[in-house]
């Protein structure tokens, strides 16, 4: 710690007493193009350091030696050219091996990747998590269970049908173990091990990749039929509105917004399903066939073309990547889109069970109260009674 | 909550389906990554 307090200091130092863009051009020219102290302090502040000379540097084939004379061997480019070729990617490379990506020798950006996944990702994603269980703990203090305010009837109405239920409990029960596996994985060598050991944790995680491999394709499929059944009952209505000002009547009793199939707040949770769904499954495709399905620099041209990156700070996004960095990419979103929908599903996992009464039975058994019906989705219990006796005219919604 | 077991069942068989039919095509890693000159067992 010493030592790096001691070196912070003196790269400052340095860093101050150093006119920047005049001493690296002079010390550039004296290292013959290699990299300067200049350099190595930069890169130590986390600046960009221009490696363009040393990319250039791998030698020149056309000035090579005779075959016979001394160094004749390196065909023009001594070791360090070969090396600089080999780390920047330049080198013409012949491997056995038929991975896509056995042609890259040395890549460097698994590092940034190792510390972003188990730095910020894990932690502000932990947060996250604990964050929502935090506020729903603190809600269930304030709130109470959400009771239905007339009592339960007895009668009941059918909510969702067996293929409704079915695409439900698909997606979300895939979805749970995706959820509990993704974390095994990501907190793996940050705190399981270190609780459990190296022999208890090895087992768990091989058990845990598979599962989390091969559900993958279980909770695709359910997020297809969801989407298929419910999409149209979930178009925004001037209802929502009307919902949202009142807070859905979560934060006090007796008070029922009405809404049809799904009310504003499903309809969030729904469309978080979609956008969240088809994302992390389009980044867990890249993830699950290594190297064939590279997404990141289509997206990066897509997303420069539109500007906003360039809007928030970010300059360009760069187009050419290596497949490395396109799989530590994927792995990066895959990750940060896991913890958003965690953390929202923790929150549907809550309203659906304990936190509201009669609200499990919708996926349940499908039979809800008429009661809870009237007072939740008040347009839809109205229309589907309308629907189901025609000869009774239904009430006025509101 | 028939439905919902069902639906738990079909996740796990879609899972062996998806891990049998991904080996048979020839996705494994072996056979994605390595090469004749490979020896792995």
């Amino acid at each position: 710690m010493i030592l790096r307090n001691f070196l912070a200091v003196l790269a400052a130092c340095l860093s101050l007493s150093m006119p920047v863009g005049a001493q690296t051009d002079d010390t550039r020219a004296a290292t013959g193009g290699a990299q300067t102290l200049e350099d190595i302090l930069a890169r130590q502040r986390g600046e960009v350091v221009d490696d363009s000379a040393m990319r250039a540097a791998t030698g020149d084939p056309d000035s090579a030696a005779g075959i016979a004379e001394q160094l004749g061997t390196l065909g023009g480019a001594s070791d360090p050219d070969l090396w600089r070729a080999l780390r920047y990617g330049s080198a013409d490379i012949t491997v056995s091996s038929r991975s896509p990506a056995a042609g890259v020798i040395i890549q460097d950006g698994g590092m940034e990747w190792l510390q972003f996944r188990e730095g910020p990702l894990a932690h502000y994603g932990g947060y996250a998590l604990l964050g929502m269980i935090a506020v729903l703990v603190l809600f269930y203090l304030i709130r109470g269970k959400i009771r239905i305010d007339g009592g339960p009837s007895g009668q009941t109405i059918l909510r969702f049908n067996a293929v409704e239920r079915f695409g439900h409990w698909l997606m979300a029960g895939s979805f749970i173990v995706l959820a509990v596996t993704g974390l095994v994985m990501i907190f793996g060598r940050l705190a399981l091990i270190p609780l459990l050991g190296k022999e208890v944790y090895a087992p768990i995680a091989n058990v845990g990749k598979w599962s989390h491999n091969n559900l993958a394709w279980a909770f695709m499929a359910g997020l297809v039929i969801v989407i298929v059944v419910w999409v149209a009952d979930n178009f925004p209505n001037k209802h929502d509105l009307k919902w949202l000002a009142k807070g859905g009547g979560l934060f006090s009793k007796g008070v029922h917004p009405p809404a049809k199939k799904f009310n504003a707040g499903q309809k969030i949770i729904f469309w978080s399903v979609v956008v969240l769904g088809v994302s992390i499954s389009a980044s867990g495709l890249s993830l699950l066939f290594p190297f064939e399905l590279p997404m990141f620099a289509k997206t990066f041209v897509i997303l420069n073309a539109t500007g906003l990156p360039q809007l928030f700070g970010f300059g360009e996004l760069p187009t050419v990547l290596g497949p490395h960095q396109e799989m530590q990419l994927a792995q990066a979103w895959h990750g940060i889109v896991a913890f958003v929908f965690m953390a929202i599903i923790i929150a549907h996992i809550y309203l659906g069970s304990v936190g509201m009464e009669g609200a499990f039975d919708a996926v349940g058994t499908g039979e809800v109260d008429v009661q809870w019906a009237k007072e939740h989705h008040a347009l839809w219990y109205e229309e589907t009674r309308g629907a189901a006796s025609p000869d009774v005219p239904a009430e006025p919604a509101e | 909550m028939k439905v919902m077991f069902a639906a738990f069942l079909s996740a796990i068989v879609i899972a062996v389906a998806a891990d049998l039919a991904l080996h048979r095509a020839g996705f494994s890693s072996e056979e994605v990554t390595a090469g004749p000159s490979v020896r792995l067992d």
